[in-house]
């Protein structure tokens, strides 16, 4: 019995329980439901959470339990000589028991008796069933798949029979606990109360889910190449290394680290001014009107997808630079060589920058108009220009708000992908020419995990190696920036 | 007296100092420079975002388009199955050169001598081999067609596609060009005749990928990111509003809730691509669950969608005035049936905005997807959400990647789509808070 169809069938008795337990309101009411403690509702509500609940945690336990006892009793039955062999080794074959398991009862009688007699004919057999055999099966294998399948089947009914009981038992005893001083309403509240914790807990879960899986699989890959040769390192050559191949490769963090600071820079360096003097335009200069118009316009910017980013870096922002360079250089010297590539820093900042001004002028703009009235009034009264106020009152007074904001612009762009992806390049190199192009960490992270993985080889944990330095980096920055606000607000009331 | 008279009006009169220089001058031009940097960031912001969507929109537009080529074919039975074995072997049906049947056709169509090779290999760059499984299909489904002769519409090539619709520079030598003028000769006459015809191009929306660009579609992509968005939506709207009604209504003010606060915040900030990871090390290696399939996008996405949901959810509860709640409250409902009856449906236009809104920013999100595998040659259409499947930016992504002119135009076309999407996604949040939007 399938796990979709037990759950079906526990919410099928659920509903009867319900409609069970309501009837069962009105009648120990008699009718005159103001004798109840709860509308007749929660006691259909309670009948069906005791019918439905504890049945389901058992399913989740024991669908979580199960497989390791079946694999381990089935592991128990493989003969001796396979049980010396390495723990791979081990997996491998318990995989090809699984695979033919999952094969067996395609089979029709003859070919099970023609397979029992001669295993080395399986392979071709499953195939013509669709199972893809990875090797040659051994004789053993054929019956340690039938005790597997043996396991699972008796598992899964024993885990039906278990569940549907205990459903049945808890909608029974809940019914006959159904009486007008029986306070349903605040049981069901309470589990409802719990559920809404429960939610609200998976936000925790998914912080810690992070760190833990990324801090695993990091420490996994700082057994096999030491910490301070990944920090400190300057040469990134991970080196697709084939079987066989000893050398593992070079992992040094810091070429990709400063291709990802120089280029977040340039990205900066574009969107700050932009997007600060847009922001303070819309604060300060534009009529009602135009601000209606203008900023949901800007914020359109925001609202783009990072891969169209990365697809005008690609196609439009590159070529365009190459060729401008292209005629420059013509133009100054005779020779028309570009000097700008393509696939460059300045191609990738120059479109990160533009993908952060909407970020950049909203967060700044809400910080501006949050200065009071009063300090500007002050200034204009005194015979300030707006400009003047602008500048020696209302910035100075946001200046830890606007920090704040372009701290967290600039863990966006640190963290940005798609538009580094196919604008940045992927040579891992470090130098200061912002026209050859860099590479950043999530190029890296990219590169490194697109493809055929095997979680056992370095190059493809120093990924998740990767992927905590940059959660590190950019948590750092936020909270940073937390700090800054909170520390050096004004407080004007 | 006359003296000192003369002298005070003299003073008066000629001496008059000139009024104090506070630069009043000078502070005005700094006061129009400023003016003029601001508008000028706004203008450069714009800008760019027009010369966005027109690169995006000049280059697409035309993958709505496609060239085809309906001409009569006639399935010839000694070129399919000359030794009639097809009902011994049914892969003669399978294996067949079909191609050479359009050829064959489209020759005969053009005058041409079935002696003149080099013109004949001229005449197979014209259609696309994508001909060679559509007719394949046909004859399979149907072989009582073969030896009659049945009108057909197969795909022109990328290269006839991209000059039929203008897009190549005739100006160029004819060596270097992707068509010859043998070529263009022939694809005028067809068009003439109204062989060779623009139509709407359904495949861009139906079709798998496929390493030819004419033949290269949608379908895959949409399908995909139809479930990634309906396990989003059902899985982080319930969460969502669970967790912002338990932080919102009824968390004690302690360590946990302020804990679980901070984390909310920085969650939101969380470079996509961690996400990824974590679906990578939890979902697939961890959990067991396929590679590829749109379950793990959605799970993914799913967490990630969630921080600005609960941040979205909790704004519009606190917005609810708590004259609404003391009524509740004061007429005997438990704290509750306050919240369920009364405060969230109210909340509820809030909360379905900012739904969208998450929505929208999950359906553009490319980095983590790739990190699951969803960036697959996926041909066939998924029929559950445990199959491979891609997504509508990694179809963006693969495409994207690829070299041939005719792939830009079906990348545009791609992202018009996607944006489309994005469009109609925000115009109706707006719409939805425009409609039910109160001011208590």
């Amino acid at each position: 019995m399938s796990t979709t169809l037990l759950i079906g069938i526990l919410l099928a008795i659920a509903a009867v329980a319900y409609t069970l337990g309501r009837m069962r309101a009105n009648a120990v009411a008699g009718g005159k439901s103001s004798a109840l403690h709860s509308r007749p509702n929660y006691y259909g509500a309670y009948v069906a959470l005791a019918a439905f609940l504890p049945p389901l945690i058992v399913v989740a336990a024991w669908l979580a339990i199960s497989p390791f006892i079946v694999n381990s009793s089935v592991r128990d039955t493989f003969p001796d000589e396979v049980k010396a062999q390495s723990p791979a080794q081990q997996s491998l074959a318990f995989g090809m028991v699984a695979t033919i398991a999952r094969g067996l009862p395609k089979l029709t009688e003859e070919e099970l008796r023609a397979i029992q007699q001669d295993p080395s004919t399986l392979q071709a057999v499953f195939a013509t069933k669709g199972v893809a055999v990875a090797a040659e099966a051994r004789p053993y294998m054929l019956e340690s798949a039938a005790t597997l399948n043996g396991m699972t089947r008796t598992s899964r009914l024993a885990l039906a029979a278990v569940a549907i009981g205990l459903s049945l038992a808890g909608a029974f005893f809940s019914l006959r606990s159904v009486a007008p001083r029986f306070r349903a309403r605040n049981k069901v509240e309470r589990v409802i109360l719990w559920a809404l914790l429960l939610a609200s807990s998976i936000a925790i879960l998914t912080t810690i889910g992070i760190v833990a899986s990324m801090a695993t699989e990091a420490l996994h890959f700082f057994t096999m190449v030491p910490a301070h040769e990944f920090f400190f390192g300057t040469v990134w050559d991970p080196r697709f290394a084939g079987a066989g191949a000893t050398s593992s490769g070079q992992f040094g963090l810091i070429p990709l680290l400063a291709g990802t600071l120089y280029i977040g820079f340039v990205a900066m360096l574009v969107a700050v001014p932009v997007g600060l003097f847009a922001a303070i335009y819309m604060a300060e200069y534009a009529t009602p009107r135009m601000r209606s118009l203008a900023k949901p316009l800007l914020e359109v910017l925001a609202g783009i997808p990072t891969i169209v980013y990365g697809f005008f870096a690609l196609v439009t922002v590159g070529p365009f630079l190459r060729d401008l360079s292209a005629q420059l250089n013509g133009l100054a010297t005779g020779n028309y060589a570009n000097f700008i590539q393509a696939q460059s820093v300045i191609t990738a900042g120059i479109v990160m920058g533009i993908m952060l001004i909407p970020y950049v002028s909203s967060l700044s703009d809400d910080i501006i108009t949050a200065v009071p009235r009063a300090l500007r009034d002050g200034s204009l009264g005194l015979g300030a220009t707006r400009s003047e106020t602008i500048k020696r009152v209302i910035l100075p007074a946001a200046l830890p708000g606007i920090v704040g904001a372009l701290l967290m612009t600039a863990s966006r762009a640190i963290g940005e992908t798609m538009i580094v992806v196919l604008a940045a390049g992927v040579a891992a190199r470090m130098q200061i020419n912002p026209f050859e192009p860099m590479t950043t960490v999530t190029v890296k992270i990219v590169n490194q995990l697109t493809g055929d993985l095997e979680f056992t080889s370095p190059q493809t944990l120093v990924a998740f190696a990767l992927g905590i330095t940059l959660f590190c980096i950019t948590l750092a920055l936020n909270i940073y920036a937390l700090y800054i606000v909170r520390k050096y607000r004004e407080q004007y009331e | 007296m006359t003296d000192i008279v003369s002298q005070a009006s003299g003073k008066v009169v000629s001496a008059a100092p000139p009024r104090r220089d506070i630069g009043i001058r000078r502070r005005y031009a700094a006061e129009r420079r400023f003016r003029f940097y601001g508008l000028a960031a706004i203008a450069f912001g714009l800008v760019f975002l027009f010369i966005l969507l027109w690169t995006v929109v000049s280059k697409g537009y035309t993958a709505f388009l496609q060239t085809e080529i309906t001409l009569p074919i006639t399935f010839s039975e000694q070129l399919i199955d000359p030794g009639n074995k097809r009902e011994s072997d049914p892969k003669v049906l399978q294996t067949a050169n079909y191609p050479l049947l359009v050829r064959d056709a489209l020759a005969e169509k053009l005058g041409i001598a079935s002696s003149d090779r080099p013109a004949l290999r001229q005449v197979s760059g014209l259609f696309s081999d994508s001909a060679r499984v559509t007719l394949r299909d046909m004859v399979v489904s149907d072989p009582s067609i073969i030896g009659k002769t049945v009108p057909v519409t197969v795909l022109a090539s990328a290269n006839i596609d991209s000059a039929f619709k203008g897009q190549f520079d005739l100006t160029v030598d004819e060596g270097s060009r992707k068509v010859s003028d043998q070529q263009l000769g022939w694809v005028n006459t067809l068009a003439e005749e109204g062989v060779l015809s623009k139509g709407f191009n359904t495949g861009l929306f139906v079709n798998g990928n496929s390493s030819r660009p004419e033949a290269a579609g949608l379908g895959v992509a949409l399908v995909g990111s139809l479930y990634l968005m309906g396990i989003v939506l059902v899985l982080s709207l319930p969460i969502g509003v669970a967790a912002s009604i338990y932080l919102e209504e009824f968390a004690p003010k302690n360590r946990l809730t302020d804990l679980i606060e901070v984390n909310i915040n920085n969650l939101a900030a969380v470079p996509s691509i961690v996400y990824g990871l974590l679906g990578l090390a939890v979902f697939i290696n961890f959990a067991g669950l396929p590679r590829s399939a749109p379950l793990v996008g959605g799970l993914v996405l799913t967490l990630m969608t969630l921080p600005t949901i609960i941040i979205a959810t909790r704004a519009a509860l606190r917005a609810v005035p708590p004259s609404i709640r003391s009524a509740a409250l004061g007429l005997g409902a438990s704290r509750m049936q306050t919240i369920f009856h009364h405060v969230l449906p109210l909340a509820m236009p809030g909360i379905l905005t900012g739904t969208i809104i998450g929505l929208a920013h999950a359906l553009g999100e490319t980095a983590p997807l790739l990190l699951i595998g969803m960036v697959a040659f996926v041909a066939n259409v998924p029929a559950t959400p445990l199959d491979p499947s891609t997504a509508l930016p990694v179809q963006i992504y693969m495409w994207a990647n690829e070299a041939e002119r005719a792939f830009v135009e079906r990348t545009s076309g791609a992202i018009i789509v996607l944006l489309a999407f994005l469009i109609i996604m925000n115009l109706g949040a707006i719409l939805l808070r425009r409609r039910f939007e109160r001011r208590w």
